[in-house]
């Protein structure tokens, strides 16, 4: 596969996370079968599929939420080491993982936010306490994270007292703040009420405009075919077809991603 | 109504109300201990560990307390090797007897109600902070006991209040607590309704205090749950 141009138009040496034949297998079930994805410095990637295709699994494979059966991961130049026990997987050295974690955000589909923090606490959390940060710095910084997500007035509120267009909000404020290499989001919309989605995704459009890195999956065609750099499709546990929205929705690249495509938009 | 002999009771049977406290506080806290180490048991992942623990709770839940108390204050002196240890010299007198019998029972109790409240943090919640780098005790000490504790601690006051009440059974090893002076007052003047009475608005009012701190607790505790 030829290097992809990052958006900030520079070639970077090494992708942030690097995965090689990546699969996972529940018993029978093999729901990736093989992936290949590299996500350089600055690129803002959506991942299409349909429901079953393996897009969640895979995203929850790049920081080891599901550990993957097979296939090398390298995030932020380190490989991810794995040991066998049985016919499982494990991995191997735990605090390379939370160390890597911690510097890999991750935006959930139902924003998990602590139910028993406040927001502020909530955006605080991380930095303080697996960052091991200054507190009064980190404070600072939150206050600015949630300024920037429009929920300052909302800091002392607690998450069952937010809107859930506000508690993802919150949530992406609550991963800038570890100040992270790239970032994850796992259908950040698809639990939101139709009218919340736009708030989100204008939040996301603002990190992808700052050169983030930034793996999607989602079902947002519009915001994938105007915000990402790249857009990977992928079916049946494998990378269908990819490339940059501009060829991939122009149509004609490939049947199986236009009749997705044309599926959604009739819905739409 | 003979309201002069009421007031005597009272004033009787109040000299109990210290030993009922101590009772049910020194068992509460004793019996939180064992708690925790066997709702960790049966947390473990290793099959017999949990094995263990559900034959602990399956026992003394499965048992009447007073059989258990009749089992520590008649049975442990009948064996050999109990007499001869450092323990002998407390299982020697009632009251230690009745500590260890309502201990070991509430910790039962207490097990099962900390397993459900851990088991009742929502698991989305614990992937979020493991996905954010937190692991092993930072991650149990910062996300999931608070939420245990909100989860659990009005099914603990429950518990508490139970205890209390099991307490008098004490009075069935000789112990002067509230129900014991009751009892002996009753055998002196034949008065059982009076003195009954008396007995239960005492353990009335020590439930109701014991409810009121465990709802303002939970009020303090649980800001989130207050919207």
């Amino acid at each position: 596969m030829e290097p992809i141009q990052s958006a900030t138009g520079a070639l970077s040496a090494s992708p942030v996370i690097s995965a090689t034949g990546l699969t996972k297998r529940y018993g029978a079930l093999h729901v990736l079968r093989g992936v290949d994805l590299d996500a350089h410095e600055g690129e803002v990637i959506s991942i299409l599929g349909a429901s079953g295709s393996g897009k969640s699994t895979f995203l929850r494979c790049l920081n080891l939420l599901e550990v993957p059966s097979g296939g090398t991961l390298n995030v932020l130049g380190e490989d991810v080491r794995f040991r066998m026990k049985g016919a499982e997987r494990q991995i191997a050295d735990a605090r390379q993982v939370n160390r890597l974690r911690s510097q890999v955000g991750m935006v959930f589909q139902n924003f998990c936010l602590w139910s028993h923090r406040t927001v502020l606490q909530n955006v605080m959390e991380g930095p303080v306490h697996v960052q091991g940060r200054n507190r009064h710095e980190v404070r600072e910084e939150a206050e600015k994270a949630l300024d920037r997500v429009g929920l300052l007035n909302r800091a002392d509120y607690y998450p069952s007292q937010l809107s859930g267009g506000q508690q993802q909000r919150v949530a992406i404020a609550r991963a800038i703040v570890m100040r992270p290499r790239v970032l994850l989001f796992d259908e950040p919309t698809s639990a939101l009420d139709p009218e919340l989605v736009g708030e989100v995704l204008k939040v996301m459009q603002d990190l992808a405009a700052e050169g983030r890195t930034m793996l999607i999956v989602t079902h947002e065609m519009a915001f994938a075919r105007d915000v990402s750099s790249r857009v990977v499709f992928l079916e049946k546990g494998t990378v269908r077809v990819q490339g940059t929205p501009q060829d991939l929705f122009k149509g004609g690249m490939d049947e199986r991603f236009d009749r997705f495509v044309s599926h959604f938009s009739r819905q739409g | 109504m003979d309201w002069p002999f009421l007031f005597a009771t009272a004033k009787t049977l109040l000299t109990g109300v210290p030993l009922t406290l101590r009772l049910a506080a020194t068992s509460l806290c004793a019996g939180f201990a064992l708690a925790v180490g066997i709702a960790a048991l049966a947390g473990s992942r290793f099959a017999p560990a949990r094995w263990l623990a559900a034959l602990y709770v399956m026992l003394f839940q499965g048992t009447p307390l007073l059989v258990q108390i009749f089992i520590v204050y008649y049975g442990f002196g009948q064996i050999d090797f109990l007499r001869a240890s450092f323990a002998w010299p407390f299982l020697q007198q009632a009251y230690w007897c009745a500590i260890l019998a309502l201990s070991l029972n509430t910790s039962a109790y207490g097990a099962e109600i900390i397993r459900g409240a851990v088991a009742a943090v929502p698991p989305r919640e614990i992937e979020a902070a493991r996905a954010m780098g937190m692991s092993g005790l930072l991650l149990r000490r910062r996300i999931i006991w608070p939420q245990a504790l909100q989860y659990g601690l009005a099914n603990y006051g429950n518990e508490a209040i139970l205890l209390l009440k099991a307490t008098s059974l004490a009075s069935v090893i000789t112990l002067m607590d509230v129900t014991g002076l009751a009892y002996r007052l009753v055998s002196k003047t034949y008065r059982s309704e009076e003195i009954f009475t008396v007995a239960g608005l005492i353990y009335l009012a020590l439930t109701f205090v014991i409810a009121t701190g465990v709802h303002l607790l939970e009020r303090r505790l649980t800001p989130c749950r207050r919207v």
